[in-house]
C-alpha cells in the first residue's frame, strides 16, 4: 500500500497529488491540521494509511472512488480542484454533500472525516492539546498531578 | 492439512466460551480432550497499554471499525483471548424477567437464568463501586437525573483492584477487569482445556473444524499461537460456537447449515447506540475513574436505556456530528465534557440479519426502524433533559437542529430534537450489544437451537453465545450470555455419554 515515494497510500491517490488531496480534506475537518509540521502531517497520514489498508477491499474502493467524485464535483460547481478551493468553499461542498439525500454521498463524508479524527486525534500531541489526561494509573496519577500545581 | 484430534472443540472464548470452557474442563478429568480456537492473540499484561488506536487495533475486529452493509452503523466487537469481556466496562446485570417471559422460549426459564448469573457474578467479584470512587461525570448524571425526574441507578461492576484508569473499552492497563480472560479462561486451563489462540475456524464439516492458525505478524501485540501456522483439520465428537452473534452465524452460515436450520443469520438485534455530550462551565472529571457507573432503565416505558460513558479523543471526534471550527471548539473543551450513551432497545425484524458474502466474510444488514429512531429521539430528549438540569452550558445532540442547544433554549428540547434530523450516514451509531442470529425456539422451523444451545437437527454442534438471543435482551448482555453458555455446558456434559461415548462425570450447575 505504498506509493511510489515509499510512503504509505492515502485514500484517493498515493504521490504528492493524492496527499495534497487528503490533506485539504483533513484540514476542513480539523481546521488545525493546517498548522501540522510536515513530521506531524507525515504522522497523521501515516495513521490513516494505516487504518485504510487494514479495511476491506470494497471500502477502499469506495473511499477512493468519493474522494475522487468530490475533486469532480468541486470542479463542477467551482471550477476547481478540491485541494484549490479556499477553507470555506471546502466545507461547505463536504456540508453540502454530508447532508445529501443520497446515503452513498453522506457515507463517503462521514468515511473521510473519520479518517481525518483519526489521523489528527489519535496522535498522541493532539490529545494532549485537548486536556486529554487519562493515564494507566488513574486517580493516583491525578492526584499527584493536582499536588504538583 | 494437519491433523488433530479433540471430544469437544470450543469456537470463540468470549463470556459464552470462557463459561464453556471452565465447565467443561471438568470432563479433562475424565480422560476428555477439550480444544478451544479463539481467533484472536494472547496479550501479556504489559501489552495494555491504553493507546487508543494500538488497543483499538489489537483487540477489536477490524480495530474497532467493522461496518454494517450499507455503512450506517459500526459494531464494536472483541478479536482477542477472553473476547469482547476484555473490552466491555465489566458492567453485570441480570436479564430482566420481562425480556426472558417475552421471549418465549421452551424451557427457558427467567428464575433459571437468573440463578446461574448470580453464580458468575460472585465468581466474577460484581460489586458497586464505592462513592468515593465515582468520578463528576458519572455524579453529575446521577444528580442531573434526580432532577430531571428520572431514577438513575448505580451499575454492578466486575472489577478487583480499579485504579481508575477509564480506560476499560481499550483493555485494562491494570488487570483489574474479571473477563474471561482473567477468570473462566485461565481456570479452564489449569483443569486442562487446550487453548489455541490466533486460530480461525474457517468451517465445520460433519464432527470436524477447519482451523487456519495465523502466524504473529512484526510488530503485532500478543504472543505467537500455540501452534504452528497451518490449515488444521480437527476431528471433534461435539462442537460448541461462542464467537458472538456475528462469528458464530457466520461460520454456520459459511459451512452451510442454513440447510438445515433456514433461520440461521435471522433475528440480529444490537442496541443501536450514539453518543451525546454536554459542556460545562470548569473542569469535571471525566477521564479518570470508572467510566460507566450508572444507567437509566426506560426500555420497559420508552424503549430506551442510558448510561454513563467517557471515550478516547479519536472515538469522541467521530461521534459529535459535522466538523470544522465548531466540531474542534467541541473537543478543545475536553475537560469540560460530560458525557451519556443512549441506547435504543431495538427488535428484531425481518431483514436485520447476519449473512456471509462470497468469501465467507460476514455481512451484518441493518435497517433502523422507525420505532429505533423514535426511541433515539426520546433517549437523546431525556438525556439533554439531564445534562441541563446537571448545569450544563450546552448539549450536543446528532438529532437536533441546530446540534447544539444553548441552555437558553433548554425549554425547547421537544421542537428542537426530532425524528427528521436523524440522517443514517450523517450521524454516528455504533453497537456494541451484537445478538441473534442463532436464535433459541422450539423448532427449525422458528428458530435455530433449543433453549440449551443443541441446534436442531444436529446433536453434535451446540451453541454458547448472544447468538441465541431470540431478540433484544434490553440490558448490557454479558452476565446473560454466561448464564445462557452455562446452560449449554450442562447438556453438553448431559449428552456426551452418548455423543462421545464412555464414563462422563455429570456436574450440577
Amino acid at each position: 500500500m505504498n506509493d511510489v515515494a515509499g510512503r504509505a497510500a492515502l485514500p484517493g491517490g498515493g504521490g504528492d497529488h493524492g496527499d495534497a488531496r487528503f490533506r485539504a480534506i483533513a484540514t476542513a475537518v480539523v481546521p488545525e491540521a493546517a498548522k501540522l509540521t510536515e513530521d506531524e502531517w507525515g504522522a497523521a497520514a501515516a495513521i490513516i494509511a494505516r487504518a485504510v489498508a487494514s479495511r476491506p477491499r470494497a471500502m477502499r474502493r469506495q473511499l477512493g472512488v468519493f474522494i475522487r467524485a468530490l475533486d469532480l464535483l468541486s470542479l463542477v460547481r467551482r471550477g476547481r480542484s478540491f485541494s484549490s478551493l479556499r477553507q470555506s468553499e471546502r466545507s461547505e461542498l463536504l456540508e453540502w454533500l454530508g447532508a445529501s439525500p443520497l446515503l452513498a454521498l453522506r457515507r463517503g463524508v462521514w468515511g473521510v472525516r473519520t479518517l481525518a479524527f483519526m489521523g489528527y486525534y489519535a496522535r498522541a500531541e493532539a490529545a494532549k492539546a485537548i486536556g486529554y489526561q487519562a493515564s494507566a494509573d488513574g486517580w493516583t496519577a491525578r492526584r499527584d498531578a493536582s499536588a504538583s500545581r | 492439512m494437519i491433523e488433530r484430534e479433540y471430544d469437544i472443540v470450543i469456537v470463540g472464548s468470549g463470556a459464552g466460551g470462557g463459561t464453556v470452557a471452565q465447565e467443561l474442563g471438568k470432563l479433562v478429568a475424565d480422560g476428555r480432550r477439550v480444544l478451544l480456537l479463539e481467533q484472536g492473540a494472547r496479550l501479556a499484561d504489559h501489552e495494555f497499554s491504553g493507546k487508543e488506536l494500538d488497543m483499538s487495533d489489537a483487540l477489536y475486529e477490524e480495530g474497532g471499525g467493522f461496518l454494517t452493509a450499507d455503512g450506517t452503523m459500526t459494531l464494536a466487537f472483541g478479536r482477542i483471548y477472553g473476547g469482547s469481556t476484555v473490552v466491555y466496562t465489566g458492567t453485570s446485570l441480570i436479564a430482566p424477567r420481562r425480556v426472558i417471559e417475552r421471549w418465549n422460549v421452551p424451557g427457558l426459564e427467567h428464575a433459571d437464568v437468573e440463578r446461574r448469573s448470580r453464580r458468575y457474578m460472585a465468581e466474577n467479584n460484581v460489586h458497586l463501586l464505592p462513592n468515593e470512587e465515582l468520578n463528576d461525570n458519572n455524579r453529575l448524571f446521577a444528580s442531573g437525573a434526580a432532577a430531571a425526574g428520572f431514577r438513575a441507578e448505580q451499575f454492578p461492576l466486575n472489577l478487583r483492584g480499579c485504579r481508575g484508569s477509564s480506560l476499560c473499552n481499550l483493555g485494562c492497563p491494570n488487570a483489574a477487569k474479571m473477563g474471561t480472560h482473567r477468570v473462566q479462561l485461565p481456570a479452564a486451563e489449569r483443569l486442562g482445556v487446550e487453548v489455541v489462540t490466533r486460530a480461525e475456524a474457517v468451517r465445520i464439516e460433519d464432527r470436524v473444524v477447519v482451523a487456519q492458525v495465523r502466524p504473529r505478524r512484526s510488530g503485532e501485540k500478543g504472543s505467537s499461537s500455540e501452534w504452528p501456522p497451518g490449515t488444521y483439520h480437527i476431528r471433534a465428537g461435539m462442537v460448541v460456537c461462542a464467537g458472538g452473534a456475528v462469528g458464530t452465524s457466520a461460520l454456520l452460515l459459511r459451512s452451510g447449515f442454513a440447510r438445515v436450520v433456514p433461520r440461521l443469520g435471522d433475528g440480529f438485534t444490537c442496541h443501536p447506540a450514539h453518543i451525546l455530550v454536554a459542556e460545562h462551565t470548569s473542569a469535571i472529571t471525566n477521564d479518570v475513574g470508572h467510566p460507566k457507573s450508572f444507567f437509566i432503565d426506560r426500555a420497559e416505558a420508552e424503549g430506551f436505556v442510558l448510561e454513563t460513558c467517557m471515550y478516547f479523543p479519536f472515538v469522541t471526534a467521530k461521534n459529535l456530528t459535522g466538523f470544522g471550527p465548531p466540531h474542534s471548539a467541541l473537543m478543545r473543551a475536553f475537560p469540560r465534557l460530560q458525557m451519556i450513551l443512549v441506547l435504543a432497545c431495538d427488535r428484531a425484524v425481518p431483514g436485520n440479519r447476519v449473512a456471509v458474502n462470497r468469501a465467507g466474510r460476514p455481512v451484518v444488514h441493518y435497517r433502523f426502524t422507525d420505532e429505533v429512531i423514535e426511541s433515539l429521539v426520546r433517549a437523546t430528549r431525556a438525556s439533554a433533559r439531564i445534562f441541563f438540569a446537571a448545569g450544563a452550558l450546552r448539549v450536543h445532540a446528532p438529532t437536533a437542529n441546530p446540534e447544539l442547544i444553548e441552555r437558553a433554549r433548554m425549554h425547547d428540547l421537544e421542537t428542537l430534537i426530532d425524528e427528521r434530523h436523524f440522517q443514517s450516514g450523517r450521524i454516528s451509531i455504533s453497537a456494541a450489544h451484537l445478538m441473534g442470529g442463532c436464535a433459541m425456539g422450539r423448532d427449525a422451523r422458528d428458530s435455530v437451537t433449543d433453549s440449551r444451545g443443541r441446534v436442531h437437527g444436529v446433536p453434535w454442534l451446540r451453541v454458547a453465545d448472544s447468538s441465541l438471543f431470540p431478540n433484544a435482551l434490553e440490558i448490557n448482555p454479558y452476565v446473560t450470555v454466561m448464564a445462557l453458555a452455562d446452560r449449554t455446558a450442562q447438556a453438553v456434559q448431559a449428552d456426551a455419554g452418548e455423543l462421545l461415548g464412555g464414563r462422563v462425570t455429570l456436574t450440577t450447575a
